[in-house]
This record gives structure tokens, sequence and C-alpha cells, in this order.
């Protein structure tokens, strides 16, 4: 019999990610781009990290700081109120940092493709910075946002390492489809990793799909 | 009145400029900043709208200071009254030319405000439309209209007419008189046209890397002008009086609300009409009656592309 759950708990974690993503990337990446500070480079760097890193070597770290031996680990879960290594919130917090260069590199080059003097516009027209971010900036960066959206999502279902490493594989808790798929393979029950195997490709496709479609539309609109 | 006396060290890559002016403005006045690129026109033009901060210096508009070094005052852009129309315009493209209007409206003013501007700039057939849908000449008709929604006191132009063709810039430049007549605010413009700075200003400010080398009244400038560079204009200006002389005629035109006299020879013709009035290349597409007869034809029609 074929178990969905890990299907289910992919497109959980997926779509929670990309929310915390969405909503905590719009204001990093709005100072990324506008800041000028010289510190600037140090975080770009920080942010791109996920890109170079073996997700192996993230997931260590989380694990070592969600551990409940060591003081970041006990702080963590007075914070969240529950332990984070083994949990799907542990998931969570490992996917947003694996996935965030998936958001905020998308979001930053949104807002350094506007022209400056848009701001500037609703600056002079008597707007606050957060008025004219809401009003005038996001909207005019739609195709961004959505290549952001999208890229998080599908990493985000694409992930192996880090879930692996920082959620181990507990059945309904945090196996989640790439997992499973690797464990099916490990017991030979190829029927099995290939249905996951099908459904995550068709995720893949569609995802991209979409964005192509989408955004090749919203350029037709802005360029006819 | 508006004074400002600023200081700002800009570091570009081809070396810096420091700009260094002192000016005063009547309120009502409109005045052109002329000079080459990189003299720092659109540098004071900022410095004014408080896009840009100084390094020293002071701005007082009607009596307010918007920014002081000395006193530590500097009024962020949303607290000066400014309209600035930008030379990309900078109009919204998520927003109907209506909503551009409207987003201008400070909370709970009064909205009549939006229908007078879109009347008096000719929009109304277009209130729905996108900026994207629209022409160059009705673009800028909407950045000059959502400069004015909040009825500032000072008007900042950077070189908005510069990308249009003739024809088009004429019939906007008569747009920006009647506005400014009706609605009194002062206005700066930056422009590198001669015969746009003939027609609109009243005073020429002239900048010459960073500091500023003459500001002269709307005479003087021309006849300067003439003297020194003599090249060829074309103007759009009604011909109010032609004086026949001994060697030619002297024609009066009226230029942005000032008459102006020139005293030119005739060709072999004896023409004026036949659209060379001018001293040694001097030419001026005018007609006997009104400006840009000559022009009429070449005036693209008020539609978007």
């Amino acid at each position: 019999m074929t178990e969905w759950h890990p299907l289910y708990l992919t497109l959980k974690l997926a779509f929670i990610t990309t929310l915390i993503l969405l909503v905590g990337s719009v204001p990093l990446a709005y100072w990324l781009s506008y800041s000028r500070t010289r510190w600037r480079p140090v975080l770009e760097s920080l942010v791109g990290m996920p890109l170079v890193l073996p997700p192996t070597v993230l997931g260590f770290y989380l694990l070592i700081a969600m551990s409940p031996s060591s003081p970041a680990g006990r702080w963590l879960i007075e914070l969240a109120g529950f332990r984070l290594a083994f949990s799907f919130g542990g998931l969570v917090l490992g996917s947003v940092l694996y996935s965030l260069p998936f958001m905020v590199f998308p979001l930053q080059s949104g807002f350094s493709q506007l022209p400056p003097s848009l701001a500037e516009a609703a600056y002079v027209l008597g707007k606050s910075r957060t008025t004219t971010l809401f009003r005038v900036l996001l909207p005019n960066m739609k195709p961004s946002i959505l290549a952001g959206i999208m890229l998080s999502f599908a990493h985000t279902v694409g992930e192996f390492g880090v879930v692996l490493m920082i959620g181990g594989n507990i059945p309904g808790h945090t196996r989640v489809a790439s997992i499973a798929i690797y464990d099916a393979v490990e017991g030979m029950h190829y029927r099995q990793a290939h249905l996951y195997s099908l459904v995550l490709v068709g995720i893949a496709f569609a995802t991209l799909l979409l964005v192509y479609i989408v955004n090749g539309r919203l350029l037709k609109k802005v360029w006819s | 009145m508006i004074t400002c006396s600023l200081e700002h060290r800009r570091f570009a890559e081809h070396g810096g400029v420091h700009l260094s002016v002192s000016l005063a403005l009547p309120k009502g006045g409109f005045l052109a900043l002329y000079g080459a690129s990189g003299a720092g026109k659109t540098s004071l033009l900022r410095m004014l709208a408080g896009l840009l901060t100084p390094d020293a210096g002071r701005i007082v508009v009607n009596g307010e200071t918007w920014y002081d070094k000395a006193l530590g005052i500097d009024l962020p852009p949303q607290r000066r009254s400014v309209g600035f129309v930008f030379q990309d315009y900078a109009l919204f493209p998520n927003m109907t030319v209506r909503q551009n209007l409207a987003f201008a409206l400070p909370r709970g003013a009064d909205d009549r405000i939006l229908v007078e501007l879109m009347e008096l700039t000719d929009l109304r057939r277009w209130a729905d439309r996108r900026p994207e849908t629209l022409s160059g000449g009705q673009q800028q008709r909407v950045a000059l209209a959502r400069a004015l929604v909040r009825q500032p006191d000072l008007l900042l132009l950077d070189e908005p007419l510069s990308a249009l063709d003739p024809g088009m810039r004429f019939r906007l430049q008569d747009y920006l008189l009647d506005l400014q007549q009706r609605l009194g605010f002062t206005a700066v413009i930056v422009s590198h046209d001669v015969a746009e700075i003939m027609k609109l200003a009243d005073r020429v400010a002239v900048l010459e890397a960073g500091k500023l080398t003459k500001l002269t009244g709307k005479a003087e400038f021309i006849a300067d002008w003439l003297e020194r560079d003599g090249q060829e204009v074309r103007l759009d200006a009604q011909v109010i009086g032609v004086r026949p002389e001994q060697t030619g005629q002297e024609i009066t035109l009226l230029l942005g609300g000032v008459a102006l006299r020139f005293r030119l020879p005739t060709d072999a013709d004896g023409l004026i009409a036949g659209r060379r009035i001018g001293p040694e290349g001097w030419h001026a597409t005018v007609g006997p009656e009104s400006a840009g007869v000559a022009q009429r034809n070449d005036v693209p029609t008020d539609t978007p592309p």
C-alpha cells in the first residue's frame, strides 16, 4: 500500500517554508538593495552560503545548535517551546535557512532593477518608505516575487541532506518524500520509489512551467 | 521667495565636481538652470527636493527652512512642498493615470483637484489607461499633473521635455505656462534647450563646473547667447510686431510672456515669413501671424503608439 504521508509532509514543509521566507526576505532584500553599509558583502555572502555549502554541513551545525546540551539549543527550546531537533519545527528552521538565497536574491535583483526615480517620486509625493515599498516597489516587481516563491518552494521540495540531518527519518513526523524515496530504494521497494519520484518530477516541472508562463505573460504586458 | 546657498562635493568617476551655488528666486518665478552636462544642474534640483543631502548651506522656501546645516535642519522630501518631474517621468507602472494622480493626494484631501488637473492637461480620456500604453507626450503630462496634485510651492523639472519631438515639446511648454499662471507655483527647470528656456523661463542661471557663473533675466540671456554662440535655434513664438527698417526689419516676438525685439536683415526676397528671420544663422520657424505655422505638419497627433 502506498504511503502518501511523506508527500503531504513535503508539500506542507515547502508551503510553510516559502511563507516564512517571503515575509522575512522582503525586508532583508530591501535592506541589501538600498543600504550603503560596507558590511553588505559580508551579509550577502552569509545569505548565499547555502548555495555552495554541502547541505550536510548546514545540517550538522544546526543539529548541534538545536541540541538540548548546547546553550543555543536550550535557548531555542525555550523560545520555540519544544525540541527542534528531529521535529517538524526543526525541519522548517533548517529549510528556511537552506532556501534563504532562493528567495532573497530574486527579490534583491527585483529591487535593483526598478529605476531609483520610482521610489524617489513616491517620497516627493509625501509617501513614507513603508507605503512606497508596499504600493509602488513590490507591485512593480511581481516577476521577481513569483520567481522567489517558486524557487524557494521547489528547492524545499527537493531538499535531502539538511532534512535528513536535522529531522532524521521519523515516519509521519520528519520523513519527507525525498527521504522516503531513499528509504524505499534501500528497501528495494522500487514501485514506491517510482511513485514518489514521479510526483516530485511533476511538481518540479509544473512549478518551473508556471514561472516561465506567468513571467512571460508579465513581460509581454510590460513590453507590448 | 526661495533662497538657497548650497555646497556639495561630488566624487564622480572622472574627477569630482565641487558644487557651490547661491541663488534667490521670487515667488511665482520660473528659473531655468542652463549648463553643460555634469555642471551640477540635476544635483542642485535634487538638493532642493531633499533627494540629495548637501554638505553645507541652507534652503529657505517662503519663510520655511527646509535645510540648514548649521541648525541641523534637513526636512525629508516627504515634508517639503515640492513637485518633481523626473527625466524618465517615473510614473508608477502598476497604476492607471487616475491612480497615479490619486496616489499623490494626501489622505482626506479633496479629490476634485484630480479631475481639474486631468482636464487642464487633457488627460481625462486616458484616465483609466496604464502609463505604458500612452505616448511620450501623454506620459509627460501625467508626470506633470501628478507633481501638481499636492499643489506644491516649488515645481522642479529635470529636462522633462528633452525626449519629445519639437511639436509635442511646444505644446507641453504651453501647458506648463498655463498651469503656472493658474496655480502660481515657483518653477525651476533644468534644460539645455535654448528655445525652451526662451519660452518658459523668466530668469536663467548658468552653471559651469558646479559654479553659478551667471544669473540673468531672459532678455540678457538671449542677447548674450546670440552674441556668444549664434547657433540656429527653432523658436515657437508669436510675432506681435513687424517694423520695416533700412536694411531689414525689426520684429517683436512674444516668448513666455516677455516681448523680445530682434533687428533682423531680410533675405533677397525681402521675406521673413519664408521662415528665415535672422542675423547670421539665426533662424526661427515663425510665420507672420503665429508661431510654428511651418511646423504644424510635423506635429504628431496626440494618440498613443
